[in-house]
């Protein structure tokens, strides 16, 4: 086990300029490690921030202080610092994120959406399709919806497509923000062999899991986010 | 040489400058003719005066040929390339009532021949000076009708846009279908309108040895083309420039390698085709050359039966 | 994107002034090869100003703007020649307008439209230049019949992809667009966008878009700037700058498009 990702010293606050420039302070002193081949939950009750350092995490949200190093392309990266270019380099090459919204171009069928990030990383467009093809199989996406959009499917099939764009490269650390959340069993026990598959593989994955049951079935460890909210330890 | 004019004048007795415009008018078309000479192809502004004519009717040619016209020049003047059009005959008038000069309807004998629409079948030679009427200078502005951008892209020889027009004509008509104002680059430099001439007399304007000299009246332009420049019609590599050819000869005098009109005869479809270029025929038919159509032949009278 | 880090475009400190009133102010950025740079703001806000002055349409009051030519090295668009200047803009750079009619050439066919800059470039081969229009025709999705029709005949959606075609058919490396998508129906937007990050992709060509769409920043662009009052208040990664904004303004933006 290697160490793939670390936080020190974190905070983060929120300025609401537009509501009288009130703060909102969220986090302090956050200290969090990922090592490759575990599985992470983060932890805390609903609203507690799980999925803005999650969002912090893969350089989505601003840190106000302290820094996060990710080890990519054989150095460590500070995402808190670094340029836009670094940044979108690491998320091509090294961290994956499934999040729970599907945000695409209308129009762009499914397979394409899926294929896309291995395609970005230069894989064959034939070969990334292929991979593609297996993991919509696997997620029992119909092959008839391949060829469409995924705007017009169900909560569910977008999960689920979501979930293959996000399985498609094989990524050093992936963040999964609720991957579960809307499958049913069938659907949900796919996605965990997907997380098992990835952690044997060595991958480094934090995740949001809503339920418990998931959250035994994969996790080698826990993260409670709570401990480090502003006023926490008060 | 002013003096001589000024003579002439009093001899004339005419209210008027030798040649119609004042002197001090014909210098500065002068300075206009002597840079255009210089830069081939380029069009000069100069200052366009109001002419006894209406516009289109070649104020631009005549008042170039007043500006080199001297009272020993033999004068020409053609319109499609015939002599007694109405055009022709009164510009061949005016400048024999203003400037005193000789006249003629022979392309050899004449030192100034005024063209519009043609340029004679008689190769001309290098003491001869061909004046072209034009009507609009601007090759350019068929795509582009800026004239600050125009003016632009020949000074920087962006002349890709000529060959649009040309794309445009293939993809229409499966050929380069202009015939006439044919743009031509002027000595590998600028692209020059050659003025509504057909594309035939094109190759008649490269290394010729006369002087060429273009004014646009209305337009207030002038360019020219100095003796012996090279003159290229533009074209494609897979749709090379040709000229027109006819599969018919000249009605009157046989010719097969002039431009030929076509002349209907009646409303039964009965047409015959003619040099367009008349000094050319009438030659031809003096030393002896007849064509199908010539009233001394057999045939001649068939077409009206 | 590719791993190439020289810059293909280096703007620096450049100010656009209109006698007393600021055009843009101070706006300095680098752009890399195949990185799409998406300027937003609302309208006043100095973007196409900006946008003219990169593009060499408008020599701005102070800065520098150079390029990365691909035989002389990087060179300061304003000091080369006109010639240089003007040669640059339709073969290694590309504007492509709001109006479509801006930008084509109403009054020759579809097939002209695209071959033009190939014959400015010298290009005199008739069957060749036809060819490639008809082959970009096709990538932008107009069937190839259309090629020899007057652009008049096209719908809205046809001309802007028509414009496209015409500005990439000599493989530019830098793309100027102005509010490509705007004054087109949602359902047009959505394909064209489609289009042109896929041919933003497959030519890895440098872009810098100016919209006051976010949705549409969001989804080309890799990097954003956030203009206000000619100045660049806020810039960086697009998700970053649009979901976690800092400056006052940004938010005001960021809270005002309506959530779908």
């Amino acid at each position: 086990m290697s160490d793939m990702l670390h936080v020190e010293n974190v905070a983060k606050a929120f300025t609401l300029h537009t509501q009288g420039s009130v703060t909102i302070p969220v986090f302090e002193g956050v200290e969090f490690h990922l090592n490759s081949g575990e599985c992470i939950a983060l932890t805390g009750e609903s609203g507690s921030g799980k999925s803005t350092f999650m969002r912090m995490l893969y350089a989505n949200y601003t840190c106000s202080s302290g820094s996060i190093n990710v080890f990519h392309d054989g150095t460590w990266l500070d995402i808190t610092t670094a340029s836009p270019h670094a940044i979108l380099d690491m998320r091509k090459r090294t961290m994956g994120y499934v999040s729970q919204f599907l945000r695409v171009i209308p129009r762009v069928p499914t397979l394409e959406i899926v294929a896309e990030p291995l395609i970005a990383l230069g894989t064959a467009r034939d070969a990334a399709k292929e991979k593609a093809r297996d993991l919509l199989t696997r997620l029992r996406i119909p092959e008839r919806l391949w060829q469409l959009s995924p705007l017009t499917f169900s909560g569910g099939e977008q999960q689920r497509v979501n979930i293959a764009r996000g399985f498609i490269a094989d990524y050093p650390i992936m963040l999964l923000d609720e991957p579960t959340a809307s499958l049913d069993v069938q659907n949900r026990a796919t996605v965990l062999a997907l997380i098992d598959e990835a952690k044997l593989r060595g991958a480094a994955i934090a995740g949001i899991f809503h339920d418990h049951d998931t959250r035994d079935a994969v996790c080698t460890g826990s993260f409670d986010v709570t401990s480090f909210k502003v006023g926490a330890n008060d | 040489m002013e003096n001589t004019q000024t003579s002439q004048n009093t001899e004339t007795g005419a209210a008027y400058n030798f040649a119609y415009l004042d002197e001090q008018t014909k210098r500065m078309i002068r300075r206009a003719l002597l840079k255009a000479v210089a830069i081939p192809g380029y069009q000069v502004p100069f200052a366009g005066r109001e002419m006894p004519m209406p516009y289109g009717w070649g104020t631009g040619g005549v008042q170039v040929t007043a500006a080199v016209i001297g009272p020993d020049d033999t004068l020409k003047v053609i319109d499609q390339g015939a002599d007694d059009t109405t055009n022709a005959v009164s510009i061949r008038q005016f400048f024999a009532k203003t400037a005193g000069v000789a006249t003629t309807e022979k392309t050899a004998e004449a030192s100034i021949i005024q063209t519009r629409h043609r340029i004679p079948e008689k190769p001309l030679r290098d003491d001869q000076i061909l004046v072209y009427q034009v009507p609009i200078p601007e090759p350019l502005r068929f795509l582009e009708p800026r004239e600050t951008e125009t003016r632009k892209m020949h000074a920087l020889e962006e002349y890709g846009l000529m060959h649009v027009k040309l794309y445009e004509d293939i993809s229409r008509h499966g050929h380069i279908a202009t015939t006439y104002a044919y743009p031509v680059m002027v000595d590998g430099r600028y692209v020059m309108d050659p003025s509504p001439t057909p594309k035939f007399d094109n190759p008649k304007m490269n290394m010729m040895p006369a002087l060429q000299l273009f004014g646009a009246g209305r337009e207030k332009r002038i360019y020219a083309l100095p003796p012996f420049t090279r003159v290229e019609s533009l074209d494609f590599e897979d749709h090379p420039f040709s000229v027109q050819s006819w599969d018919d000869e000249c009605g009157m005098c046989s010719a097969t390698d002039s431009y030929l009109d076509e002349v209907i005869l009646d409303d039964k479809g009965n047409r015959m085709f003619v040099c367009s270029d008349t000094d050319y025929c009438t030659e031809r038919q003096d030393a002896g050359h007849r064509g199908p159509q010539h009233h001394d032949q057999p045939l001649g009278g068939k077409a009206a039966e | 994107m590719t791993q190439n880090n020289t810059p293909l475009l280096r703007v620096s400190d450049l100010t656009m002034m209109y006698g007393d009133r600021v055009g843009c102010r101070n706006v300095s950025f680098d752009l890399r090869p195949g990185e799409v740079l998406g300027i937003v703001g609302e309208s006043g806000s100095g973007k196409s100003t900006l946008l003219r002055s990169i593009s060499a349409q408008q020599e701005p009051t102070k800065g520098v703007v150079e390029y990365h030519t691909r035989i002389d090295g990087i060179r300061d668009v304003y000091q080369i020649s006109e010639a240089q200047r003007r040669l640059l803009m339709r073969t290694d750079w590309a504007f492509v307008h709001q109006n479509a009619r801006d930008g084509l050439r109403m009054n020759v066919s579809a097939g002209a439209n695209i071959g033009e800059r190939l014959m400015a470039v010298g290009d005199r081969h008739y069957g060749n230049i036809r060819a490639a229009a008809g082959n970009w025709l096709g990538k932008v999705e107009i069937a190839e019949e259309r090629l020899d029709d007057l652009p008049s005949t096209f719908s809205g959606g046809m001309q802007q992809r028509l414009q496209i075609a015409r500005n990439l058919v000599t493989s530019p490396r830098l793309v100027f667009m102005d509010e490509p998508t705007g004054g087109l129906d949602v359902s047009v937007q959505a394909r064209l966008l489609d289009l042109l990050r896929g041919l933003v992709h497959d030519l890895n060509l440098a872009v810098i878009i100016v919209t006051h769409d976010l949705a549409v920043a969001r989804l080309l662009s890799h990097r954003l700037m956030v203009m206000q009052g000619g100045a660049v208040i806020e810039s960086g990664l697009t998700d970053q700058v649009l979901d976690d904004p800092q400056h006052a303004y940004t938010q005001l933006l960021v809270s005002s498009i309506l959530q779908n």
